[in-house]
């Protein structure tokens, strides 16, 4: 009789603790934890652009904003993917399963990013995509918690096709590594270089990792193209010019890197890379408020930030001020925070999220400089031009998203 | 202009032979492999990340130390090659008794390390190498303009292959080297330090990948990954040679670069592949590879 007593004691005192442990919890975050996965490619031949560099941006980004939201902490954890979108899918399941994780975001790779931008989805959790470019993100592959955060392949292919064209460059090659990404590129730029009155050529696709890339680049010069235009980043993107350079090809065709980052650009020198116009997203040493972060970055991540790592940041900012004035971390409320919110600042300018998930923002058409014209560290680019956010992106017009409303 | 199967002859002609000397890294890399493995049954996985050395050895020959191409073309592999006799002293000595596995999984476990290492130092995007004085510029075979430094890759490597296949087969240091595999206490008893020829052969072994890493340098950017992207395709190219064949490394390596080439003409996606395609077929018609004995 005494030990049923007892045991009902303890049930209902375990009862009531569980019952005021609820109530202690604020309510509106889940899990008392705002947590943030950085999902990147953290060794391979995207991790200079992206990669550990992404996690440290994450991470200032909570730091400066307080370390919590709403009354619970913010937490940034990280992974590796490896390009591989089934590596990066199991991760991301594991995260939204188990881990609790509200927002993931970097993505850099096509492949993983639209993989996971489904998983996201499935679960109602918010995925910010910064590293990846393909466009089918805001298009066949659209989601309601999926945001296409720094740049696509539309906008570089707009900004720097037209201006090539326009300069005479009318008779294209291109040199695709073969898969989403790429193919997303190269489509996009053959649409931008055909209504602006060029035409397309040819092309030869190559797989990830591309090391020697005479072979492909022996194939473009057969054609004849006045320019040889290259639809693949990092490690493939600089193998590639490598390649153009020792061939002699940068004298009569012009090499235009489609996806060029300024850590490729202080992988393969001045020398090398000087005279390439592309379409980029941020540049460090555009005015003071991109240095200052610039600045910042630099003393912890012992580089200059790419277009990803100012994204990341940019992107993790306003998450969490989205979650702050929603007054919740429920994904489909913060995403509605964020359409209506403004989140303009030093990376993302005139910005705005629209309906299909894409958030527009002003891009930069850059040229590399000469050796002669660097005067300093990481001094690499002149800005050409600035394309306003209206006109960067692909009109919502065009838009082949389900959500968007015609 | 004639063509073939739709390509232009010259397009096909310049194709093969840059596939001709990516063959060439493919039949020295192989040669190390095949040496290492056939006298010393150890499947070294550390391969790639020894190649990347020797191209990190020039890359820093150059910019610390103002040493040109030339002479770290000669300097870079012997220091790859000290390094791996210290790996065969203090390491591998240990596992020769042992299951073929131990020696596979501390090879790997040494390349993870190596490759870390360098990935901290100085990160994945690379670093610039410049094509030496001597060998800028190309020449005009007619069908193509061949890239002097590739027509020069070409030539060092068949040079090297050949010098050491003749070493092995046809003199009386290789013939001990030989013997020394197959029966080591015989040899021994004839007074031949057989431990210190294997450190020797292990040592040369990974010279051949450190002199490979330098002939690469100026071709793909010098970054920690280039042997990890290599090594995988290398070790498919020894199992279609034939593990411990020398002549079948040279040959087959040689042979898969130019099928590579083509590849890379008719169905360019597939180049990735093709070498794993032909492994498959190999190993299910001739277990033992093309040149390789049933041991």
């Amino acid at each position: 009789m005494n030990r049923t007593l007892a045991r009902a004691t303890v049930l209902v005192g375990l009862v009531c603790v569980a019952a005021a442990d609820g109530l202690a919890q604020p309510a509106k975050v889940s899990d008392g934890v705002v947590r943030i996965g950085v999902l990147g490619d953290m060794t391979g031949l995207y991790s200079d652009l992206g990669g550990q560099g992404s996690v440290i941006a994450a991470q200032m980004a909570v730091d400066d904003f307080g370390g919590s939201v709403l009354g619970a902490p913010v937490e940034v954890i990280a992974a590796d993917h490896q390009n591989n979108a089934a590596t990066g899918a199991n991760r991301a399941q594991d995260w939204l399963q188990t881990q609790r994780v509200d927002m993931i975001t970097d993505l850099t790779n096509s492949a993983v990013a639209l993989a996971v931008s489904k998983l996201a989805a499935a679960r109602k959790r918010l995925a910010v995509v910064v590293g990846a470019a393909s466009t089918r993100l805001t298009n066949e592959d659209c989601t309601a918690y999926t945001i296409h955060y720094a740049y696509d392949t539309y906008a570089l292919a707009n900004g720097t096709a037209r201006t090539i064209v326009r300069q005479g460059g009318d008779s294209w090659f291109f040199v695709t590594v073969d898969y989403a990404f790429g193919l997303s590129l190269e489509k996009d730029t053959a649409a931008a270089v055909t209504a602006s009155g060029g035409k397309v050529l040819g092309r030869v696709r190559h797989p990830l990792n591309v090391g020697d890339a005479l072979p492909y680049l022996l194939q473009a010069k057969a054609s004849r193209p006045k320019v040889i235009g290259l639809a693949n980043a990092g490690g493939d993107s600089i193998n590639s010019i490598r390649a153009a350079a020792e061939l002699g090809l940068t004298g009569e065709h012009v090499v235009a890197g489609l996806l060029v980052f300024l850590t490729d650009v202080h992988s393969l020198g001045l020398q090398i890379a000087n005279g390439m116009i592309f379409t980029d997203g941020y540049y460090w040493d555009f005015d003071e408020e991109t240095r200052r972060f610039a600045k910042r970055f630099f003393a912890k991540a012992r580089k200059m930030p790419t277009m990803v790592h100012a994204g990341v940041y940019s992107a993790t900012t306003n998450y969490l001020k989205a979650v702050r004035e929603a007054g919740t971390d429920e994904a489909g409320a913060v995403v509605a925070q964020m359409r209506k919110m403004d989140l303009s600042d030093f990376f993302a300018r005139n910005a705005q999220l629209r309906e299909d998930g894409r958030l527009v923002k002003d891009m930069y058409l850059v040229q590399v400089k000469k050796p002669a014209e660097s005067k300093y560290p990481w001094d690499y680019y002149q800005i050409k031009a600035i394309i306003p956010a209206g006109e960067a992106f692909q009109p919502l017009a065009q838009s082949r998203c389900p959500l968007v409303k015609k | 202009m004639s063509e073939v199967f739709g390509i232009p002859l010259q397009a096909l002609l310049s194709q093969l032979l840059i596939g001709l000397v990516n063959g060439s890294f493919y039949a020295m890399l192989s040669l190390g492999l095949a040496v290492i493995f056939g006298l010393l049954n150890i499947i070294n996985f550390s391969h790639g990340a020894l190649y990347m050395m020797g191209a990190y050895g020039a890359w820093m020959g150059l910019t610390y130390l103002g040493l040109n191409y030339w002479v770290c073309l000669l300097l870079a592999p012997l220091a790859v090659g000290l390094v791996g006799v210290v790996i065969e002293r203090t390491m591998l000595q240990r596992l020769y008794k042992l299951d073929h596995l131990y020696g596979l999984l501390l090879t790997f476990g040494l390349a993870l390390i190596i490759e870390g290492l360098y990935r901290q130092a100085y990160g994945v995007s690379g670093q610039p190498y410049p094509v030496p004085e001597l060998l800028k510029g190309a020449t005009n075979l007619g069908f193509m303009f061949l890239p002097n430094y590739r027509a020069w890759v070409l030539v060092a490597s068949l040079a090297v292959c050949f010098a050491t296949w003749y070493v092995i087969e046809r003199t009386k240091l290789g013939a001990y080297l030989r013997a020394g595999t197959e029966n080591p206490r015989l040899v021994q008893a004839f007074g031949v330090n057989v431990p210190l020829m294997v450190t020797l052969t292990y040592g040369f072994g990974v010279a051949l990948a450190g002199f490979a890493g330098v002939l690469a340098s100026p071709i793909i950017q010098v970054n920690p990954l280039m042997g990890s992207n290599l090594i995988i395709v290398v070790f498919a190219v020894v199992v279609i040679g034939g593990m411990g064949s020398i002549m079948g490394a040279i040959v087959t390596g040689l042979g898969l670069g130019l099928i590579e080439g083509l590849t890379k003409v008719f169905y360019p996606e597939l180049s990735a592949t093709v070498v794993f395609i032909i492994m498959a077929i190999v190993l299910l018609v001739r277990p033992a590879g093309l040149f390789g004995r049933e041991k």
